[in-house]
C-alpha cells in the first residue's frame, strides 16, 4: 500500500501535476489529482471534461500536467478515455507500442452526475479498462457555484438560491455511487480528500482490476462551499464523520465500509462550518429542513450497512 | 473489381480497406447499415480495427477525437441528428487538428421528423471547420471516402473531413461501382503519422488547451490556414488516385458541358445525375445548357467557379435545404465567387427536394427553360417541386 513517503518518493522521481496552476488558493482539487496519479507507477493518460481542474491547468501555452493529458468537452470525458483506450488496444495488437499505459479520468460533478451521467454510462456498459475519479465539490464551481445533482439538499447555489420561500436546493443529492455500482463494474469506491492515503489505496487496489474502475471522491471547494481557505481537509473530514460521506468499496459486487465512526456525530456539526447552509442556522425552519437532512444520512447510512452485511466480505 | 452494391457498402467497402485504428459510431437511418457492415467485419476478423458502439453521437465522435489524439486512425459515419448531436465535438475535432474521416449519409433535420434525403445535415456543419466533399454515386462516396483519407491526414491540412451522400439515393440504391483492390489501397492510404500522440507517455503534450483572447486568434488563424492548404492538396490526392484507379477526378467540380453553354445550373451531390441528363435532353434540341457539380463544398474553390461560369448568361444554382432567414448556401458561396468578376451571369437560386422530396428531368428541364426569361438577378428563392 502507497504510504505518504511512497507517494512523496514518486513525486520527486517525476511530478505528474505541477505547481503553477490558477486553482483557488485552499482548493482540494490538487490533492485528490497528485494523490491519484502518484499512487500509479505505471505510466498514464489522463482526461478531463471542462471544469475548474481543467480551466485553471491548461490555459495556453503554459500547462500544470506533466503527463499526456486531453481535454475536449464538458459532457464527454468518459467517451474521449474510451477512444484513447481503444487506440492503444489497436496499436498494441498491431505492435506499435508495447508499455504498460494506464487510463484515468478527473472530472468534476458536473461533468460526472449530470452532463456526462450518459457517457459515463456507455463507457462503464462497455467495459474500457480506465480509472474515473469524480472530483465531487458538490456543484458547477467553475462557472460560478450553480446547483449539481450532487448539490446537497438545502445548500445555496447560485441557481438556487436562498430566497424568501424556498431555502436553496430543494432535492436531495443524487446517489451517483449507487449508480455506478449498478453497472457491476469491478470496483466502486468512495473517497475524500481528507483520507488521502485511503485514496491512495484505493487507487491501488483499483488498478489491479482490468475494466472500469469507478472513486468518487469528495473534494472541498472553500470558494463555493463557503468555508475558510485553510479548512478543506478538515471539511471532508467532517463528512465523514458524521456519515454525511461514507468511505466504502464495492469490489466485485462485494460492499466494505473501509471506517465507521464510532460516535454518532450530528450532520448539523457539518452544517454549522459552512456559508452555504448558513440560513439552516436562523429559526424552526432551518431546524425542520436540518431534521430531513439527517433523516436522509441516517436512512443511507443504514441501507449501507445493510448492504455491506447482506453483500460484504472477501467472496 | 466492379461489383453491384449500395452506396453503404461502397463506403464500407472503403473503410474495410482503410483499416482504421478506431472505429466509433451510433445507428441511424439512413447511415445505419454503414455501421452494421463494419461490426459484421470486425466481429468476422476480417479487420483489426476497435470497434466502440457508443452510446450516443455525441460520443461516438468525441471516442473518435480521444482516439486520434491518442495516436489512432479513425473513422465515423452518421446522418441528420446524429450529426446535430456531434456538431459541438466537430468543431472542436477541427480545433484540435484531428483527422477524422466521417460519411455522411445526407438526411434532412427534425422537425418535421423525416429520414429521407436533404441536404440541411451537411449545411449544420458548414461553418465547423470540417472539409466537405460530396458525392454523386456510389462510385464517387467510395474513390472520395478514400481520397478523404489522405486529404485529412496531410501535415498541411490535418482538419476532420466529411464525405456526403445523399441518403436514400446513393446508399440505399444498387449501383454498379468498381472496388479497388485492397493492396494498391493500402499503398494509396499508407501509413498513419500521428502528430503529438498522448501515447507517447515519454513526451507529455497538453491536447485541448484554455486559451484566452491573448492567443485564441492566433490559434484559429493557423486553423483557417489548414483550410486555405486544402485545394492544392485536394488536386495532388485527386491526381494520385486517378493514377491508382485510372478513373479521371481533376478539380474541385465537374464542369459537365459547360465551356461552351449559355446556361447553367449549380448543384451538389446525387442531384447532378439528374441535370447531367436534362442538359443531353436539352443538347439535343439545341439549347446550350451545362452543369457545375462541386466535389469539394469547404473549402468552396470560388475562384475556380466563377472562372468555370463567367461566360454564362444565366445560372441557377440549386439548394437541397434553406439557410432560413436568406438565400440558400450554395447560392451565397457562387454569388460571392461571382462579385469579382466584371461582367457577372444572371443568377437565381432554387430550393429543392426537401425531406426526400423528388426532382425529376423535368423538374430540371423546367428550370432550364426559365433561365433565359430571367433579365435581372432574381431575390426571391423559387422552389422546385413545392405545392404552393
Ligand atoms: C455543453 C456545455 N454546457 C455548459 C458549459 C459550461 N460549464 C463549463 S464547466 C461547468 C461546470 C463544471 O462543474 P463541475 O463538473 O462540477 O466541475 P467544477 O468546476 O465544479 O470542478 C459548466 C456549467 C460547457 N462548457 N459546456
Ligand atoms: S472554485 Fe472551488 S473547486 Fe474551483 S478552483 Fe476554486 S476552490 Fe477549487
Ligand atoms: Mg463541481
Amino acid at each position: 500500500m502507497p504510504s505518504i513517503k511512497v507517494l512523496a518518493e514518486r513525486e520527486e522521481r517525476g511530478v505528474r501535476f505541477t505547481g503553477g496552476h490558477t486553482l483557488c488558493a485552499g482548493c482540494a482539487e490538487p490533492m485528490v489529482v497528485r494523490t491519484v496519479l502518484h499512487a500509479i507507477p505505471d505510466p498514464v493518460v489522463v482526461a478531463s471534461p471542462t471544469g475548474c481542474l481543467e480551466v485553471a491547468t491548461s490555459r495556453f501555452p503554459g500547462t500544470a500536467w506533466n503527463v499526456p493529458w486531453i481535454h475536449v468537452a464538458f459532457e464527454n470525458a468518459a467517451a474521449v478515455i474510451s477512444g484513447v483506450e481503444a487506440a492503444y488496444k489497436a496499436l498494441k495488437k498491431r505492435g506499435l507500442i508495447d508499455k504498460r499505459v494506464r487510463f484515468v479520468v478527473c472530472a468534476g460533478d458536473g461533468g460526472t452526475y449530470d452532463i456526462g451521467l450518459q457517457a459515463l454510462s456507455g463507457a462503464l456498459e462497455r467495459g474500457h479498462d480506465f480509472l474515473y475519479v469524480c472530483l465531487n465539490n458538490e456543484a458547477y464551481m467553475n462557472t460560478g457555484v450553480q446547483r449539481s445533482s450532487a448539490t446537497p439538499k438545502c445548500a445555496a447555489a447560485t441557481t438556487a438560491p436562498v430566497g424568501d420561500v424556498i431555502l436553496g436546493k430543494p432535492q436531495e443529492r443524487k446517489d451517483l455511487t449507487e449508480i455506478v455500482v449498478a453497472h457491476g463494474i469491478p470496483y466502486v469506491a468512495q473517497a475524500a480528500v481528507s483520507h488521502l492515503i485511503d485514496l491512495a489505496n484505493k487507487v491501488e487496489r483499483a488498478m489491479k482490476y482490468e475494466g472500469p474502475k469507478f472513486i468518487n471522491v469528495l473534494t472541498t471547494c472553500p470558494l463555493g462551499w463557503r468555508t475558510p481557505r485553510d479548512s478543506a481537509i478538515q471539511q471532508a473530514k467532517l463528512a465523514v464523520e458524521t456519515r454525511y460521506w461514507p468511505l466504502y468499496e464495492v469490489i466485485e459486487g462485494r460492499y466494505k465500509i473501509n471506517y465507521k465512526p464510532k460516535e454518532r456525530v450530528p450532520v448539523e456539526e457539518w452544517l454549522k462550518t459552512q456559508g452555504r447552509f448558513r440560513h439552516l442556522f436562523r429559526d424552526e425552519q432551518g431546524k425542520e429542513l436540518m431534521a430531513q437532512i439527517q433523516a436522509e444520512v441516517d436512512r443511507r447510512w443504514e441501507a449501507l450497512l445493510a448492504k455491506e452485511q447482506c453483500f460484504g466480505g472477501n467472496g | 473489381m466492379r461489383k453491384a452494391i449500395t452506396g453503404h457498402k461502397a463506403v464500407a467497402e472503403a473503410m474495410r480497406q482503410i483499416e482504421p485504428d478506431v472505429v466509433a459510431v451510433y445507428p441511424i437511418t439512413p447511415q445505419s447499415e454503414i455501421a452494421e457492415y463494419y461490426a459484421d467485419y470486425v466481429h468476422n476478423g476480417i479487420v483489426h480495427t476497435e470497434l466502440v458502439p457508443v452510446e450516443s453521437e455525441h460520443s461516438a465522435l468525441s471516442a473518435c477525437v480521444g482516439a486520434a489524439a491518442a495516436g489512432g486512425r479513425v473513422m465515423t459515419a452518421t446522418s441528420s441528428q446524429g450529426l446535430a448531436l456531434m456538431v459541438e465535438v466537430l468543431y472542436i475535432a477541427a480545433g484540435l487538428r484531428l483527422p477524422v474521416v466521417m460519411a455522411l449519409a445526407n438526411r434532412s433535420l427534425s422537425a418535421p421528423i423525416n429520414i429521407h434525403g436533404d441536404h440541411s445535415d451537411a449545411y449544420l456543419a458548414r461553418d465547423s471547420g470540417a472539409v466537405q466533399i460530396f458525392a454523386e454515386s456510389a462510385q464517387e462516396a467510395y474513390d472520395y471516402t478514400l481520397m478523404a483519407q489522405r486529404i485529412a491526414e496531410d501535415m498541411r491540412v490535418r482538419l476532420p473531413v466529411i464525405v456526403n451522400l445523399d441518403g436514400f439515393t446513393l446508399t440505399h440504391t444498387v449501383q454498379p461501382v468498381d472496388l479497388l483492390d485492397d493492396e494498391p489501397v493500402k499503398k494509396f492510404v499508407g501509413k498513419f503519422q500521428p502528430v503529438s500522440p498522448l501515447l507517447d507517455v515519454d513526451h507529455p503534450v497538453t491536447w485541448g488547451a484554455f486559451a484566452m483572447p491573448d492567443y485564441y486568434f492566433e490559434l484559429k488563424r493557423a486553423q483557417q490556414a489548414g483550410m486555405e492548404a486544402v485545394p492544392a492538396v485536394f488536386l495532388e490526392v485527386q491526381r494520385e488516385f486517378s493514377q491508382v484507379s485510372g478513373r479521371r477526378y481533376q478539380g474541385f467540380f465537374e464542369a459537365y458541358k459547360l465551356v461552351d453553354a449559355e446556361y447553367a445550373l449549380v448543384v451538389l451531390g446525387s442531384t447532378a445525375g439528374t441535370a447531367k441528363v436534362a442538359v443531353d435532353e436539352l443538347r439535343a434540341q439545341g439549347m446550350k445548357v451545362g452543369l457545375l457539380k462541386p466535389w469539394l463544398w469547404r473549402p468552396f474553390p470560388a475562384q475556380a467557379v466563377a472562372e468555370a461560369v463567367a461566360h454564362v448568361k444565366a445560372v441557377a444554382v440549386l439548394d437541397r435545404a434553406f439557410s432560413f432567414g436568406t438565400l440558400g448556401a450554395l447560392f451565397e458561396d457562387v454569388a460571392a465567387a461571382l462579385y469579382p468578376l466584371e461582367r457577372r451571369p444572371i443568377l437565381a437560386n432554387y430550393i429543392y427536394g426537401l425531406g426526400g422530396r423528388d426532382i425529376t428531368v423535368p423538374d430540371l428541364i423546367k428550370v432550364f427553360e426559365e433561365l433565359p426569361r430571367l433579365t435581372q438577378n432574381e431575390w426571391a428563392l423559387r422552389y422546385i417541386g413545392l405545392r404552393e
